[in-house]
């Protein structure tokens, strides 16, 4: 990108390495140091810490150099405490704290070497014949640089597993790696299996308002906003769920992990339901691909149903759930085999329908993504206190339950489109010892999506099958 | 144009009144307009308060009783309705410090004012931040909005302590010591502007400075009735 190419070229050269500093490797703001003044002074003499400026100007306009931004209508002029006059600031990146023209950004220039580990993995698992392939394929991909790898992986696939190989190849050449993924949630629940997997290498969390916060361990798992704060200092970034907002709809972040990579880094892409602009990719060969059509359990994806209920939006509207559903709800709970994962498009929705089922189930309870109690919630779910969990589509991705049914309230609904549908079915059948699970469409008339998601979910089995 | 909330772009209706008359640029779109309601109805007449009836609320009540706040602020007017959307929008312009966001409320605050020109006084003092507070956001909401108001606000009070007292009761919001200090000479009349009402102190201690150094009528004007 243009915009890493100004900032390369204007960085000093890289101080001799002796000089290590905690601020290697991060792009921030004078806020995020929390170092006294005296010290920081002391690594901007030395030259382990120099000064970018933070907007600069540009032929037809400005750029913001931490998060790239361009566009006119995201800088905006404020009257300026600090420096008396009127300031430019960007507001695409100012949820990461505020980015002003006349504060420069600071970077920590000098490099820290991480150690090699002979032997991280402790994982003992292993990998099914699904997921060997994919893994090699990683594997290469991490240890060389400069690659770039889409895997393509139905949900459930275990792609996380067969990052495993890869990732112990990569630390043990010594190399710094991030794993960015869109949501807080995946971050918490990858946490602890990776600290499970690699116990002896440094490792942390990071999100808005994680308990890690310093960001120098060697493998970092963060969400994509997070990618903000570094600049040239990861061999090897993956990046989860690249179809996902905000990544595919937020070009700054795609010049945000470009950034936070070293020249010679390799990427590694991970989606279960690519969007057009991956799949033209992939078909005019930029983009190396490999598949995973399978489930690493080896059954195949559960298809969904459609069931038509032409008074459903009508219903919902006033407030009351259509009998076919609550009869469905009842058997599906009373059997008491799984959990039901029910998907409703809208927060309202969700806590209309979760008043009107409390009064017949004491087991529900409801999420969505201004819930502050979210993750105490999911907790109970996953500890099967709670047999039925009313969620938006916050939870349509990387969230794992072993066994679970997924019924989608009004699967029409414009914010269900055939990713999102692909995804919120891809949570059924999850595990080994129930590797099916109903996925049920609720709709009020057959929409393009539903349609499409049926076909790609069919498709892969069929891929699936002649493996 | 785009709404400065959302980003969407704003098609400008061009008809015989935008002809006409000079254009009323907009800076929000229909649905994000929605988060501004605007304060109708019946209302305390002291605070502004929603009520059911035009009867003074009971906290007013209760400031009016006590000896040492009776009549120090004499009436409140505030533009918008507390609600969570509101809430959003505020962390993004005070907290996040996303400044363009005071357009938002230009056209309103205008109008009001307009409306208020013969009641109001003429002397617009914001309530000020402490200086670590200034230093961290890099400007004073209350200013931004007493700018929209008046080419000239003015500076009449300085802030002691640090803002943080959510925590206290209401007993301890009552009786410490005024965080506020006045010049000592100022205007007989004072309106005063902050972004926020909340449970009226902040204004109160403010006014108390003012009228302990001879000011003599004190109202407010906020954005929002929380
Ligand atoms: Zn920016
Ligand atoms: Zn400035
Ligand atoms: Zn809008
Ligand atoms: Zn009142």
């Amino acid at each position: 990108m243009k915009g890493c190419c100004i900032l390369v070229s204007s960085l000093p050269n890289t101080p001799d390495s002796s000089a290590l500093c905690p601020l290697s490797g991060k792009l921030l703001l004078k806020h995020e140091l929390h170092y006294p003044d005296e010290q920081i002074h002391q690594w901007l003499n030395e030259g382990a810490v120099t000064h970018i400026s933070s907007i600069e100007k540009t032929l037809t306009g400005r750029r913001c150099m931490r998060c790239g931004n361009t566009k006119h209508y995201l800088f905006a002029e404020m009257p300026c405490h600090a420096c008396q006059s009127t300031c430019y600031y960007c507001r695409n990146c100012i949820q990461m704290g505020r980015v002003l023209a006349c504060q420069p950004l600071y970077y920590g220039a000098s490099a820290t070497s991480y150690p090699e580990h002979p032997e991280p993995c402790e994982w003992e698992g292993s990998l099914s014949r699904f997921q060997l392939d994919a893994a090699t394929r990683i594997t290469a991909a991490m240890a060389s640089e400069r690659e770039r790898l889409l895997v393509w992986a139905v949900c459930g696939a275990g792609k996380t597993e067969m990052l495993f190989p890869g990732l112990t190849q990569a630390l043990s050449q010594g190399k710094r790696i991030c794993l960015a993924t869109p949501r807080t949630d995946v971050v918490r629940e990858l946490l602890p299996r990776m600290k499970a997997a690699f116990p002896g290498v440094s490792l942390e969390g990071l999100y808005g308002d994680s308990p890690d916060k310093a960001g120098d361990a060697q493998l970092i798992i963060a969400t994509t906003h997070q990618l903000y704060r570094y600049a040239y200092c990861f061999d090897v970034v993956v990046i989860d769920e690249i179809d996902a907002f905000p990544f595919h709809a937020d070009p700054s972040l795609n010049y945000a992990a470009k950034r936070a990579a070293k020249a010679t880094a390799s990427f590694i892409y991970l989606t279960a339901t690519p969007r057009r602009k991956q799949k033209w990719a992939i078909a005019f060969r930029q983009l190396p691909v490999v598949f995973v059509a399978r489930r690493f359990h080896g059954y195949p994806l559960p298809v969904p149903q459609l069931k038509m209920i032409a008074s459903l939006r009508r219903q919902l509207k006033a407030g009351q759930l259509p009998n076919v559903i609550a009869q469905h709800i009842a058997s599906q709970q009373q059997r008491g085999t799984r959990q039901l994962l029910l998907f409703v498009p809208t927060i309202q929705l969700a806590e209309m329908l979760t008043d009107l089922l409390a009064a017949h189930y004491s087991s529900i309870t409801s999420v969505h993504s201004k819930d502050p109690d979210r993750e105490h919630k999911i907790q109970q779910f996953r500890n099967r206190e709670k047999s039925l969990l009313m969620t938006t589509t916050i939870l349509e991705r990387g969230v794992t339950f072993p066994s679970v049914d997924v019924f989608v309230l009004d699967a029409g609904h414009d914010v269900f489109d055939e990713a999102a549908l692909v995804q919120m079915a891809g949570r059924a059948g999850r595990s080994p010892d129930d590797p099916c699970g109903d996925v049920i469409f609720y709709h009020a008339g057959k929409r393009n999506a539903m349609v499409d998601a049926v076909a790609a979910i069919k498709r892969m089995n069929r891929i699936g099958s002649t493996l | 144009m785009r709404c400065l909330l959302c980003h969407a772009s704003i098609e400008q209706d061009v008809n015989w009144d935008t002809v006409l008359k000079p254009v009323e640029t907009r800076v929000m779109c229909a649905a994000c307009r929605e988060t501004l309601p605007l304060i109708e109805g019946n209302v305390c007449p002291i605070c502004n308060r929603k009520m059911d009836c035009n009867a003074t609320c009971s906290d007013c009540q209760k400031w009016e009783q006590s000896d040492k706040w009776q009549g120090v602020l004499k009436r409140n007017q505030s533009l918008y309705h507390y609600h969570e959307g509101i809430q959003e929008v505020i962390t993004q312009w005070k907290y996040r410090g996303d400044y363009v966001l005071v357009k938002l409320f230009q056209s309103d605050i205008e109008r009001i004012v307009k409306d208020r020109r013969k009641q109001w006084p003429t002397a617009v003092v914001p309530i000020p931040l402490s200086s670590e507070r200034l230093v961290e956001r890099g400007f004073n909401q209350a200013e931004a909005i007493a700018r929209l108001m008046t080419r000239k606000p003015v500076h009449l009070l300085e802030r002691l302590d640090s803002e943080k007292q959510s925590k206290k009761t209401r007993y301890e919001r009552l009786n410490r010591i005024n965080p506020f200090r006045s010049k000592t000479s100022v205007p007989p009349h004072v309106l005063l502007v902050d972004d926020i009402y909340t449970t009226g102190a902040t204004l109160r201690y403010a006014a108390k400075a003012l009228q302990d150094a001879g000011c003599l009528h004190i109202e407010s004007f906020t954005l929002i009735r929380g």
